[in-house]
């Protein structure tokens, strides 16, 4: 197994035994923890696909500003043990249906494809990052103006929010 | 054996290379406690620690030791995980962040593997220390939590709050820098400062090299300094541990070493900001003359040779005898070194860079002491509205003009 394969798996096996005890913790604080673990992971694979850009951000805003965010809020309500209750009505008979088709779909895709998964295409223009901001700047443009639109839009009616109860 | 150490010299190196930095690093801190309480104490026109060994300089071996040998109280209900974790992230995130600091300029090859002065050279080091800052909060915030005490809470609560609100200042700030070098590299950002006939007028602190003629980056500096110490919990900004309300903040709870990593790590992240700041604005390794003024070269030892002969004379007169014996042994080094640097030109050459380099972030960590000694503590409201209302427009005030001044030199 080359070290590269090796790697894989350990920040592969990470993230998704994070996001099973992100599932299962019941001190909030400990789900957020076991975010941050998978935030971090995928950063890891990010850069084993030779995206270092990508992943310097993906810490840097998902692992550390977001998620900052998170743990300051719990932390600021002083949020308890959570209390384990039966499923809903809801999460029996649609959620527990639609996971089980999720994974059959998925397991089919894999045992299809005969054994060799192709790695994902990396076009090379996440590596450089005068390159991507090239991309994201001239090709990208609207999409990209029209995310900060949104972002502006979801602040104001933060601010609006917040300023209704005085 | 040849073959095996080609194959795996990237391995075996970069450990190598990790062991040393790591043992100079905590030396470093250790008397970088001894040099602020030294300083505060002469401020305040006291004399400082001086019982433990010549000018009290085995103190940090003294502290070791008391660290590793005291009790270790776990606080009841706290809670376990986050309790132990707290310290060991924030000691290993601070240590983390001194990987891709190049020290000097050289690079050299052994075994086949390219490597230079520093651990590892990315081509996106800056971002990696901002991603490393960005985590820091986590175990200011987590020991906080985690200790089942109002103080500590406090103190946690506050200092998320405050390294939040700076970090995005902090980042800011560097833009400008990041703008002038086009590169995220920080070779590749001092390089762009070097200039051959100006020396220090090419930092960009003055900013008379390639794009921006003279537009200096004085405003990105005074931000990028603020911000970076408020985000190391230093004073005037140390409200986190603020001693006359919470006792010692987020950390009050801990004893003994895992205080200690606390404690090792807020020194650790005072170095890599001092070289951060040498880096981005006083041109990292280079030396502040023009390149053909090459007697500059025999500063060194111009340094190490008066420095050592006036610790020997020191010595000699020392009231105790072990004293009597240290000192001046201390100081037949440092004039051994300098004495050294004269004779071999090669040795000289090669140490200038890091020379100019530690010089440059020693005058920073001597400025962090030098503010603990004079400056008050800012009141919370003032810190919070400070950071946000001004520090923050101010450097996207800097974003902006700078980027208007390479736009205008372009066209």
């Amino acid at each position: 197994m080359s070290p590269a394969v090796a790697i894989f798996f350990v920040l592969a096996a990470l993230a998704v035994f994070g996001s099973i005890s992100l599932i299962i913790q019941r001190e909030p604080i400990h789900s957020a923890l076991s975010l941050i673990v998978v935030m971090v992971a995928l950063a890891g694979l990010y850069l084993l696909m030779g995206a270092e850009f990508v992943a310097a951000v993906q810490i840097i805003v998902y692992g550390g500003a977001i998620m900052v965010l998170f743990v300051f809020v719990i932390m600021l309500l002083n949020a308890g043990e959570e209390e384990r209750t039966n499923f809903s009505r809801l999460a029996t008979f649609a959620g527990i249906p639609l996971a089980l088709a999720v994974t059959g779909f998925i397991a089919a895709a894999i045992a299809r494809s005969s054994g060799a998964l192709p790695a994902a295409a990396t076009s090379g223009a996440l590596t450089d990052t005068k390159t991507l901001s090239t991309l994201l700047f001239s090709d990208f443009v609207y999409p990209f103006e029209l995310t900060s639109f949104l972002i502006l839009v979801a602040i104001l009616g933060a601010i609006v929010l917040a300023q209704r109860e005085n | 054996m040849s073959a095996f150490l080609t194959q795996y010299a990237f391995l075996i190196i970069p450990i190598i290379k990790i062991a040393i930095l790591v043992f100079i690093v905590l030396t470093v801190d250790a008397y970088l406690t001894w040099i602020e309480r030294k300083v505060i104490a002469h401020i305040q026109a006291r004399w400082g620690p001086h019982r433990v060994g010549p000018h009290g300089l085995l103190q940090p071996l003294a502290d070791g030791v008391k660290f590793i040998f005291k009790e270790d109280p776990i606080p009841a209900h706290v809670d376990k995980v986050a309790y132990f974790l707290a310290p060991f992230i924030t000691l290993m995130l601070a240590l983390t962040s001194l990987a891709v600091i190049p020290f000097g300029p050289q690079q050299f090859t052994v075994f086949g593997y390219r490597t230079g002065i520093g651990i590892a050279e990315v081509n996106i080091s800056l971002l990696v220390l901002f991603a490393i800052t960005a985590l820091a909060v986590y175990g200011v915030a987590l020991a906080g939590w985690a200790s089942n005490s109002k103080y500590s809470l406090l103190g946690g609560l506050r200092s998320s709050a405050q390294m939040i609100s700076y970090e995005l200042a902090l980042t800011l700030s560097v833009v400008g820098v990041l703008l002038i070098a086009g590169s995220f590299s920080l070779r590749e950002i001092i390089v762009k400062q070097s200039s051959p006939h100006l020396g220090l007028l090419g930092w960009n602190i003055f900013g008379f090299s390639a794009e921006t003629v003279g537009f200096t980056q004085v405003i990105g500096f005074l931000c990028f300094y603020i911000a970076a110490i408020a985000e190391t919990n230093r004073v005037p900004f140390d409200l986190p541990e603020a001693e006359s309300e919470l006792v010692a903040g987020f950390h009050t709870e801990y004893a003994s070493m895992k205080f200690a990593m606390f404690f090792i790590a807020e020194y650790t992240s005072m170095i890599t900001i001092s070289c951060l700041a040498t880096i981005l604005f006083f041109g990292g390794w280079l030396s502040p003359f023009p390149a053909s003024w090459t007697f500059t070269h025999y500063l060194p030892s111009l340094i190490l040779i008066p420095l050592g002969l006036w610790v020997i004379f020191d010595g000699l007169r020392y009231e105790t005898v072990f004293g009597r014996i240290v000192l001046p042994g201390v100081g037949t080094a440092f004039t051994a070194i300098g004495a050294t640097l004269i004779v071999f030109p090669v040795v000289n050459e090669n140490i200038q860079g890091v020379f100019w380099f530690l010089a440059k972030v020693f005058t920073f960590l001597f400025i962090y002491v030098w503010m603990r000694g004079t400056l008050p503590r800012f009141r919370y409201d003032q810190l919070m509205s400070f950071g946000w209302k001004f520090l923050l427009p101010v450097s996207i005030a800097n974003v902006v003009l700078t980027s208007v001044v390479i736009l205008w030199r372009m066209h």
